[in-house]
């Protein structure tokens, strides 16, 4: 007899749908409840980002709420240092204490106040508040991120990937994907690659790694690290010279036949021709008269010229064909430079180019232009395309990035059904985003916001004597267009005094001490730093984290936040929302269980020191707090008259985007799953930076105030405006030893330059690092279901390098770079560019954080590359401090590590070892069982 | 020893897709969290935090890495559970009873109040697709979450094990191998699904689709549309580009 068992037992008290943060990815979750506590978590079907899907780290996240590395409560330092030495006190005297460092700053210096928000999803509120606290140095972490795949995106098509836009995975037919960052954009990805496989779609994954994505690609391109946008360029050589291209759309949509100044002695060299009202002009080739781009009716000609003064203008088109039919970037020229054989790069370019021209089709949809033009149908050209951190983590990444833009808007791809789609609020182009403001006044806000888009030399954060006002040289002469701040330079710059010394580091989620800093070692030493005096070099040094992370030891004062189901959130349209192609939405988290700490939502603990530093937009005249907490803030303030955080249920709550505050906002969020969507009309669907439907239904639910249809950017002018300024043009003017790099670097039409060599004789291997799909930087390890996933992390080396360093699995080897060595355990893989080595990235652990024991194989086995990677370059003996970074954005150059490798006799742990921190949590259980229910 | 019955009415089981798994181990961890707190004990965990954590998991991903006699080595991830065999060694082998096969649905599971932990299932599984329980001692393995496919508690789409509605790549599917109509038989016919070591004879009812061919690209190279050059240098581009143009 078999035994009769319960098909049917009850799997919850309750279900609450709130949103996930296991990593950026932002899924909607169902929490399931059993006498109030969480018992299972899974995808919410409902849900516009991962409908009902959830992966591994989404599942783990019930051993991240009952993680033994939470932090209990208020902690203040009472040893040096990093000893890890605290003593738990309460909020009011946390409080008391950071009010008492922080008022002086604001009433006298506020740009002694650093205030960096790492990893933060809140940005368009941490922001505020720094803005009106008066400080220039804000910024999240961007900058050490993905900054040059979002500015790129921005200047070049307004939007880039990710939470800019997607494939249109309903019609695409080849999926292109260059170097990942597996959270950017997680399940949607891994849906969207299941969903085109299915219907028999193919995919190739440009990767010098064949895992995860580029394991199921149908065909893989194991480039070398650092030439994409030579692959890239290459493509786009054979393309163009194939006439391969979507003439119609680059006359009607970008600025290819925009007007250029083609004479050298001209102080106009290289600028856009314009009208008295500041239009690029083109020639209609209906009139063959100058015409304004958007005039009504106007057929934009790729090929005309104009002269005028004396001087011939020619399209941007132009010098599209004279740069890219070069030889220098034919595929037999870059072939052995990009390791992928000549005829590879003309088989996929031809590829592309097929499957966009022969396999077009129509959508049967009727929509009408920005220049009145109304179009019966939807042209489809089914090639998609993304790209994240792969690409973009190199000192040369700004211009790759803008050379896969190019690539796809050659081949008429984005914005089209099958290819690459905008997601609300974007398309928005780099003029309608804010320019970066600096200018500071104690004891009042900033003049504006401290990022944005710079559009030339005179929005650069200078100050009068002409020095960097922003302590991470953000928006300078060394990085223009600098769009998220470096956070990795903050406190190099701030411990050299270079621009000038801060007083208080103020940080959230940022693991500065150990995998998010360059250079963990200096970055250690730079923290725990004393002058001559005795003194801090860095004085006070403030941190908000939920968990005991390396960097908690480091902080005069801890400041501990909640999990991710213990507090209000909202995922904003202000900020970097949720939106898919065909819908705005946005999402809040609530308390779906409330702490057993004495613990607070870092967001709220801002809106009480907001208050008592009295903060305008945080303190009311009477000097009583406007917002009692996160939550009140999310439902109560109005950026503009109507438009609040949350777009959601607004007014009476039946108002989408634009509404007064409605104060029942959150319980209709809740009641709704956590989110709320809005759906794109049909006709808006698609070509949307020139669709009337779109612009109008865009000014409707508040994403901008007035249609702003404009052209994909090809030639970024700005760009062209520092080059300029480097020849000698106009009053703000580079250091002269800066010329030479910004004229060869800031070609307003994309190009690829080798990245800075400098230091790198004697150490030919690659080095990169990927994150594990189930695993977030740092946070996964703590979490006892992940950690048995990705325990501890071996190299990767090539079988060519194993064999020539006479390796083999299980052997150590030294690895070096120009700043730095590690001994560490290797792994043999073939499915690598063989000249190219890796490890997962952030699982190795600093003994005593995280609350494991200090024998865990994260602090024994596992490693950082980071202790080879240093935040300058080395040095070139002109005494400059040159920052390891994109020259055009400052993105931090993780990924242009070069290092030698070597076989050594196994030492008794990972080197570099380090001393353990105490732990301010001790150490979690010897063995887990998590059943709740009976 | 135990007999297997001689005929099951249904052949529930997994087809689980190679040529899209990414091997992201979401299907592992919500299996995890599903039957930590359903069927049975607990799945628990030795040292979560220290030197060597080990905990049970009735569900794991696996990779491995080929070498084609042609072209660049490629790597397949192989998410591994109960197969749920026809022919169930660990069900015969079993001295007390406690593991059957369901009659009705063709499960495999563990009666959890019979098992005596002597491991002998795990020996005589040929796939490894068990695991004792440390803390509990008994013998733990993919139910199929018998518990979710069946429960009425459930919305009707939610009856699916717990693997298949997480994954994310929809890389797992779930139904009746038993039935030549249902879906998940047509997809084995239709993507050449295979069993898993068929030489052991133990008639397994989940089935693999096997990746499809890979780096075929530069293969049908000469097929494609030929990238004839309509100009060599930019005077011929600006000649080609006037001239087509003048088409429109």
């Amino acid at each position: 007899m078999q035994p009769v068992i319960d098909l049917s037992p009850k799997v919850s008290d309750e279900v609450r749908r709130t949103t996930c943060y296991m990593c950026a990815c932002r899924c909607g979750i169902n929490v399931h409840m059993k006498a109030g506590k969480v018992v299972y978590i899974e995808g919410n079907r409902d849900h516009p980002v991962n409908k009902g899907v959830l992966c591994a780290k989404g599942s783990a996240g019930i051993m991240q709420v009952n993680a033994p590395s939470r932090l209990r409560a208020p902690l203040k330092r009472v040893g040096p240092r990093g000893s890890g030495e605290f003593e738990e006190i309460s909020w009011d005297e946390a409080l008391q204490i950071a009010t008492g460092w922080l008022a002086p700053i604001r009433a006298k210096n506020p740009e002694k106040l650093a205030f960096f928000t790492g990893r933060d999803q809140s940005q368009s509120f941490t922001s505020y508040w720094a803005q009106n606290f008066g400080t220039p140095n804000y910024a999240a972490h961007g900058g050490f991120c993905s900054v040059n795949m979002a500015a790129a995106g921005i200047y070049t098509m307004g939007g880039a990937f990710w939470e800019f836009g997607q494939p249109d995975w309903d019609h695409t037919k080849l999926f292109m994907l260059f170097g990942v960052a597996e959270d950017h954009d997680s399940n949607p990805i891994k849906m969207g690659i299941g969903k085109i496989k299915a219907r028999g779609a193919r995919v190739i994954g440009v990767n010098p790694i064949r895992t995860g994505y580029n394991a199921v690609a149908d065909d893989w391109v194991g480039i070398t690290p650092g030439t994409d946008g030579l692959f890239i360029l290459s493509m786009i050589h054979v393309l163009m010279k194939a006439g391969r291209i979507d003439l119609d759309y680059l006359a009607r949509y970008t600025n290819a036949p925009v007007l250029v100044n083609g004479d050298p002695k001209s102080p106009e060299f290289g600028l856009f021709l314009r009208d008295d009202a500041g239009k690029e002009l083109v020639i209609d080739r209906a009139t063959g008269k100058l015409t304004p781009f958007d005039h009504p009716g106007v057929r934009p000609d790729l090929a005309a010229t104009h002269r005028a003064g004396g001087i011939t203008h020619r399209p941007v088109f132009h010098q599209m064909a004279d740069l890219y039919l070069d030889p220098q970037y034919a595929p037999e020229a870059v072939a052995e430079r990009c390791g992928i054989a000549a005829s590879r790069i003309r088989a996929i370019a031809s590829e592309l180019a097929r499957v966009a021209f022969d396999e077009a089709f129509e959508l049967d949809r009727e929509w009408t232009d920005f220049r009145g033009e109304t179009h019966k149908t939807m042209t489809g050209r089914p090639v998609s395309f993304h790209a994240m951190r792969g690409i973009s983590a190199h000192a040369n990444g700004f211009q790759t990035c803008r050379a896969l833009h190019v690539l796809q808007i050659l081949l008429g791809t984005v914005e089209v059904p099958g290819g690459f789609r905008f997601k609300p609020p974007y398309p928005k182009p780099a003029t309608a985003h804010p320019k970066p403001h600096c200018k500071v006044t104690p004891g009042a806000p900033l003049d504006g916001p401290h990022l944005g888009f710079v559009q030339g030399p005179e929005d650069l954060a200078l100050k009068d004597d002409g020095t960097p006002a922003r302590i991470d040289k953000a928006f300078t002469w060394d990085n223009p267009m600098s769009a998220h701040g470096l956070m990795h330079m903050v406190i190099s710059n701030a411990h050299a005094g270079d621009p000038y010394k801060i007083d208080t580091l103020f940080m959230y989620m940022a693991n500065m001490s150990w995998n998010s800093s360059m250079n963990t070692r200096g970055v250690i030493d730079m923290l725990t730093d004393r002058g001559d005096d005795g003194e801090y070099v860095i004085p006070r040094i403030i941190y908000s984290d939920a968990y005991s992370s390396e960097m908690v030891a480091y902080a005069d004062l801890v400041l501990p936040d909640t999990t991710y189901l213990e507090r209000h959130d909202c995922i904003s349209l202000l900020d970097r929302p949720i939106c898919e192609a065909d819908a705005a939405a946005d999402a809040i988290r609530w308390p779906v269980i409330e702490p057993d700490r004495d613990v607070r939502g870092f967001q709220s603990v801002l809106c009480d020191l907001g208050a008592r530093l009295g903060l305008p937009g945080f303190a009311n005249e009477d000097g009583s707090a406007t917002y009692a907490d996160y939550a009140d803030y999310i439902v109560n303030h109005q950026r503009r008259p109507g438009i609040g955080p949350l777009a959601g249920f607004r007014g009476d709550g039946t108002q989408a985007g634009r509404g007064d505050p409605n104060p029942d906002q959150l319980n209709r969020y809740i009641a709704n799953g956590g989110f709320f969507v809005t759906h794109v009309p049909d006709a808006a669907a698609y070509y949307k930076p020139w669709n009337t439907a779109y612009q109008d239904w865009a000014v409707g639910i508040g994403l901008c105030d007035k249609p702003q249809p404009y052209l994909f950017q090809i030639y970024v002018e700005p760009m062209r405006r520092f080059q300029r300024a480097a020849e000698g043009h106009g009053d703000r003017q580079p250091p002269d030893h800066l010329r030479d790099r910004i004229k060869a670097t800031m070609s307003p039409l994309p190009i690829w330059h080798e990245t800075d060599q400098t230091g790198n004789d004697g150490f030919p291997v690659h080095a990169l690092t990927q994150r594990p799909m189930a695993m977030y930087h740092s946070w996964g390890s703590q979490n006892a279901w992940l950690r048995q996933l990705h325990g501890h992390n071996p190299l990767y080396l090539p079988t060519r390098l194993m064999r020539e360093n006479d390796l083999k699995d299980g052997d150590w080897a030294r690895v070096t770079s120009p700043h730095g060595e590690i001994t560490v355990p290797v792994l043999e893989m073939t499915a690598l560019n063989e000249n190219t080595v890796w490890t997962w990235n952030a699982i190795g652990k600093r003994k005593g954080a995280w609350a494991l024991e200090p024998d865990a194989p994260e602090a024994t086995r596992g490693f950082l590359l980071n202790h080879l990677i240093h935040e300058l370059l080395p040095p070139k003996g002109d005494g400059l401090r040159w920052s390891n970074s994109d020259p055009i954005t400052g993105q931090a150059a993780w990924f242009d590590l070069k290092v030698s490798i070597a076989k050594t006799t196994p030492p008794q742990e990972s080197l570099p070892a380090f001393d353990p921190i105490k732990s301010p949590v001790g150490t979690g259980p010897k063995t887990l069982r998590w059943k709740v229910g009976p | 020893m135990t007999q297997l019955p001689a005929h099951t009415d249904k052949k529930l089981g997994l087809v689980i897709d190679l040529d899209t798994c990414v091997g992201c181990h979401a299907c592992v961890i919500s299996c995890k969290g599903w039957n930590t707190e359903n069927y049975g004990a607990p799945l628990s965990d030795q040292d979560p935090y220290g030197a060597a954590p080990s905990g049970t998991f009735l569900n794991r991903v696996h990779s491995y890495e080929m070498q084609p006699d042609h072209g660049a080595a490629q790597l397949a991830h192989f998410p591994k559970s109960c197969l749920h065999c026809e022919d169930a060694p660990c069900v015969t082998v079993c001295p007390t009873g406690a593991s059957y096969k369901r009659v009705e649905d063709g499960i495999v599971l563990v009666n959890e109040s019979d098992c005596i932990g002597c491991g002998l299932c795990a020996w005589a599984c040929p796939y490894g697709a068990r695991e004792l329980d440390a803390a509990e001692g008994v013998m733990k393995k993919c139910t199929l979450c018998v518990d979710r496919i069946y429960n009425e508690n459930l919305a009707p789409e939610d009856r699916e094990p717990a693997c298949v509605r997480t994954c994310p790549a929809g890389a797992r599917h779930f139904g009746d191998l038993g039935d030549p109509d249902s879906a998940v038989s047509q997809l084995v016919d239709r993507r050449g699904g295979m069993d898993l070591m068929p030489e052991q004879g133990t008639r397994p009812v989940n089935k693999y689709l096997p990746p499809r061919p890979k780096d075929r690209l530069h293969e049908t190279d000469v097929l494609a549309p030929f990238l004839a050059p309509v100009a060599e240098d930019p005077k011929g581009f600006f000649a080609w580009l006037d001239k087509t143009l003048e088409k429109r």
